[in-house]
């Protein structure tokens, strides 16, 4: 009786979860820190003079001196970190080299327009992608239809093949220009988000469906699946109770690593829609050799990437938590 | 699949090499007479702002948009290679700090790192070639090194590493070779989203810079004309995504050459010979099955595990099936559940599960009679349970799918029957889930399960083979009990002969997919005639009386699951040997009541001694 509760209670225990959170949150910080120093290097890194290039090579000397002292590019290199450190803990990101603004205020329009968009985006991938490759994995299991089986794996391969940005420029000619019924352009209302959301979501979606179905098909040959065969329960009930809680939890790991990518993505998927985001000010920065605001972005997507990933061990971490207790 | 590939690659290097000799000079001629233009029958997509061809120019671009992805695949491939495959070679310290690194360099997404270092080496195709090969190194790192962690545990590397081989050594001789395979095809993977990236840094204008193009500059110039012309930009898209499939299938042709390879050709199967005897169905049996065969696709060939099993149990019996491993116990077991894997086909005569034939009820009949009449214990407690549910919903779904009993009373008989396998705590227990618990815990949770719906028939495949020798005595003695209090009939799956003889009633000998010899369990030690039976009780040597001579072993192996070979499945082992043996197979018949064997020459029966017997007559 006493063994039974010891080890009942051992995995309840809440070190596991401090020392996984502890870890998790240490490696954040060491990945933040790394991107916080890139985007300080990046400006002063840069071949040439990027302040006489933003500023235009005819900018008189005493503009480009006083613009440097401005962003003390002058000072020695500790210094600048520390100013920058102090600066970012502010939260001022900077002005801008070109129009003089502060950066701050753009990544606070922007950065919404762009998380809104891959988070839709990153939601039509599980909805999608989850129930999907569950089926297609219980329809063709133990090769029991291998036309379908083949259908499916054409089919997937090729559209996990597409690029996002070269897709969102075949909607705008198609769905947009050829056959006018959604806009192509800017941040119209609801229906404007259809489009950018399709471009990003399609390759994600067909990869996903592919590792759902692998994981399903693992799951479905698994023993305690026979187990739950024998007990001969309904094909809904084994399918929804014993297969997909296993299945999804193991695709959601994938899953969560589909997501930074995601929001990298939209940097090109926004200049193809005009999208008013980070992604698209990042491009017509990089275009006008504005480097104060393509640091700022860097930081800024950077840091999402990171904290999104954070959050999704988190989750992944809550909702498995036998991957947790194996690997702290 | 295959010749879509290859073809889909040869055009693309194809177009590579002659697309610039043979349309360069079209691609770089202006016209200023057509800017602009649609398409017409000159010029198919249309022209340029500076009226050049943009079918010459989509075509000679060939080149210069494969070349810098293939070189950046490969330049991050030998960097990203070199550093996973040092944590295998390295010490402790170093491979763990390597492992952090590669860990941190992956939290990051592949285009905005590829984005960050095109700004830094410069706009232009040599800076997002180095860019963009930093950026895919990680992934590359990070694949050699989960692979390379296989070798390394392997013996061969620790022998390698007594031997004192120098580390580049251990590197190019032994982890390298070994994970060549998936090296290539994820590179194969990595040249196409490389392709993808490439295109996307010249999309931003961080790639090739004008007047060089590729196919991402002339998609982004096509861009910004789309409203008018949406050709310029579509073919350039067009060709990007033709280049990524063509390597993506590159990728799954690599990975799927190994699993064609192997795939089975479909046989015909030879019709089962034995001739159907109409017994009457016996209210007394509860499981009936003749002449049971199992014929299984897999990569080797058709394999048929079981070939002719006829056993019979009673009401209440406790039957032993003993057998070598690959002998089909297990696999006649699950044909007689009806849990085969999809592929698999079975064939019988005669399968009458509590006097109904198997044929004669539909499948839903036949599933509600098995899911109330018998009920399995599987050999892996570790995996028979699901690790996501909680044993409580596990033990009850049963009763409560198919006796429709409510959830508190289910919860109620469940406490019973773990408090009858000697688990008390039950409320704690139908709480947690299956990883909380030993093993021995789980087996005993199993069979209470299986015994919750009182069934008819309980198949226990190995269920003691995982457990150690004190527990498996623990749960023999909770499977005599289930079957004394319920009457249940066991089938009891098992290698170990001993146990079989001190616990069972009856027992069947299997040996190549058929049944030799079926006896009473007490007979087994020393009423024996089947010459595989008398030597598989003779290998174990607390069961002979006489201790003295060591015990035996059987020399040679199993019979091929394969085989199509006519005649006694063991007699290229067997001592006793005739020559008909080799040709006619011999059939289960019986030697007196209660005793059946499948032998052309049983062994005389031998009071005492049998090993010493066996030993004599192999001399």
């Amino acid at each position: 009786m006493t063994t039974v509760s010891a080890r009942l209670g051992a995995p309840v225990r809440h070190r596991p979860w401090v020392v996984f959170c502890c870890r998790r949150a240490a490696r954040l910080v060491v990945a933040l820190f790394v991107v916080v120093t890139a985007s300080f290097a990046m400006i002063r890194l840069i071949p040439g003079d990027p302040v006489r290039a933003a500023l235009g090579v005819d900018a008189p000397p005493d503009l480009v001196a006083a613009k440097r002292r401005e962003l003390g590019l002058d000072r020695g290199l500790p210094e600048q970190y520390w100013q920058h450190l102090r600066r970012l803990a502010r939260g001022d990101l900077g002005v801008s080299l070109v129009t003089g603004e502060p950066v701050a205020d753009l990544v606070r329009a922007r950065l919404p327009a762009t998380l809104l968009l891959a988070v839709l985006a990153f939601a039509c991938v599980l909805v999608v992608a989850l129930p999907g490759g569950l089926l297609a994995a219980v329809w063709t299991r133990g090769r029991r239809r291998p036309r379908a089986e083949l259908a499916f794996t054409a089919t997937t391969s090729v559209l996990a093949g597409v690029p996002d940005f070269v897709l969102a420029a075949g909607l705008t000619a198609g769905l947009a220009v050829a056959l006018p019924v959604l806009p192509v352009a800017g941040d119209l209302g609801p229906r404007s988000y259809v489009l950018p959301v399709l471009a990003l979501a399609l390759a994600p979606t067909a990869v996903l469906l592919r590792i759902v179905r692998v994981e399903t098909l693992k799951v479905l040959a698994a023993d305690y699946v026979r187990a739950a065969r024998a007990k001969r329960l309904p094909a809904l009930r084994l399918h929804l109770r014993h297969v997909a809680p296993n299945a999804l939890t193991a695709s959601l790991t994938f899953a969560g690593n589909l997501l930074p990518a995601l929001i990298a993505g939209t940097v090109l998927v926004e200049k193809v829609f005009a999208w008013p985001g980070i992604g698209s000010a990042m491009a017509q920065s990089v275009a006008a050799q504005d480097y104060a605001v393509v640091e700022a972005s860097v930081l800024v997507l950077g840091s999402s990437v990171l904290v999104v990933n954070f959050l999704v061990d988190l989750a992944l971490a809550l909702l498995d938590p036998r991957s947790v207790i194996r690997k702290t | 699949m295959g010749v879509i590939t290859l073809a889909m690659l040869g055009s693309l290097a194809v177009l590579a090499v002659a697309g610039a000799v043979v349309w360069g000079q079209q691609a770089d001629r202006p016209d200023p007479s057509a800017v602009l233009r649609g398409p017409t029958a000159g010029h198919p997509l249309g022209t340029d702002r500076l009226g050049r061809d943009l079918l010459a120019r989509l075509l000679a671009a060939t080149w210069p948009s494969l070349l810098p992805a293939v070189a950046a695949t490969l330049l991050g491939a030998a960097a990203g290679i070199t550093l996973g495959a040092l944590t295998a070679v390295v010490g402790g310290r170093a491979a763990r700090l390597l492992g952090a690194l590669i860990n941190l360099l992956l939290a990051f997404p592949a285009l905005l790192v590829a984005m960050f270092f095109a700004a830094l080496f410069g706009a232009g195709a040599g800076g997002a070639v180095f860019a963009l090969a930093v950026a895919c190194a990680p992934g590359f790192a990070r694949i050699t090194q989960t692979l390379a962690a296989q070798v390394a545990g392997t013996d061969f590397m620790a022998a390698a590493r007594v031997l004192g081989l120098r580390r580049h050594r251990l590197l190019l001789r032994h982890v390298l070779p070994h994970i060549a395979e998936p090296l290539m095809l994820n590179t194969a993977v990595a040249a196409g989203s490389a392709l993808v990236a490439l295109s996307g840094l010249s999309f931003l204008g961080l790639g090739v810079q004008p007047p060089s193009y590729d196919w991402g500059l002339m998609l982004s110039q096509g861009l910004d004309r789309i409203y008018t012309e949406p050709l310029p930009a579509v073919a350039p898209g067009i060709a990007i995504v033709y280049a990524t499939v063509a390597f993506q299938l590159l990728g799954e042709m690599l990975a799927g050459a190994a699993v064609r390879q192997a795939r089975p050709r479909p046989e015909e199967e030879p019709v089962a010979h034995a001739a159907r005897a109409d017994r009457p169905a016996s209210t007394d049996h509860v499981l009936e099955v003749e002449d049971l065969r199992v014929v299984l696709p897999t990569a080797d060939g058709v394999v048929r595990p079981v070939r002719g099993v006829t056993l019979t149990l009673r009401r209440g019996e406790l039957v032993g099936l003993v057998g070598e491993s690959g002998s089909g116990k297990s696999l006649a077991a699950l044909a007689v559940a009806d849990l085969l894997p999809d592929d698999a086909r079975v064939t019988w005569t005669t399968h009458r599960f509590l006097g109904a034939d198997a044929e004669s009820l539909t499948r839903e009949q036949r599933r509600r009679q098995l899911a109330t009449g018998m009920a399995l214990i599987f050999q892996n407690p570790a995996s028979a349970f699901n690790p996501s549910l909680r044993l409580g919903r596990q033990m009850t779904e049963a009763v409560r799918a198919h006796r429709g009993t409510p959830r508190a009373e289910a919860v109620e008989q469940a406490l019973a029957q773990l408090q009858r396998v000697g688990l008390p705590a039950g409320r704690r227990l139908l709480r947690s889930r299956p990883f909380q618990l030993s093993g021995g815990q789980r087996q005993r949770v199993a069979i209470a399960a299986a015994s919750m719906m009182r069934p008819d028939l309980i198949i226990a495949d190995e269920p003691t083979t995982a457990l150690d020798v004190t527990v498996q005595r623990q749960i023999m003695d909770l499977l005599r009990r289930v079957r004394r209090e319920d009457a249940t009939a066991i089938l009891f799956i098992s290698h170990d002969i001993a146990l079989v003889a001190d616990a069972c009633d009856r027992v069947l000998v299997m040996y190549g997919g058929t049944i030799v010899e079926n006896l009473p369990a007490r007979e087994l030690a020393a009423g024996a005639r089947h010459p595989y039976t008398r030597m598989l009780v003779a290998s174990v040597p607390d069961l002979a009386a006489d201790r003295d001579p060591p015990p035996l072993t059987i020399e040679g192996g199993p019979p091929d699951p394969c085989g199509t070979a006519p005649g006694c499945p063991f007699h290229d082992r067997c001592p006793h040997r005739l020559d008909r043996c080799a040709v006619d197979s011999p059939v289960l018949s019986p030697l007196r009541p209660e005793h059946e064997v499948a032998c052309w020459r049983p062994l005389p029966a031998a009071p005492l001694g049998g090993a010493r017997e066996t030993e004599e007559v192999e001399k």
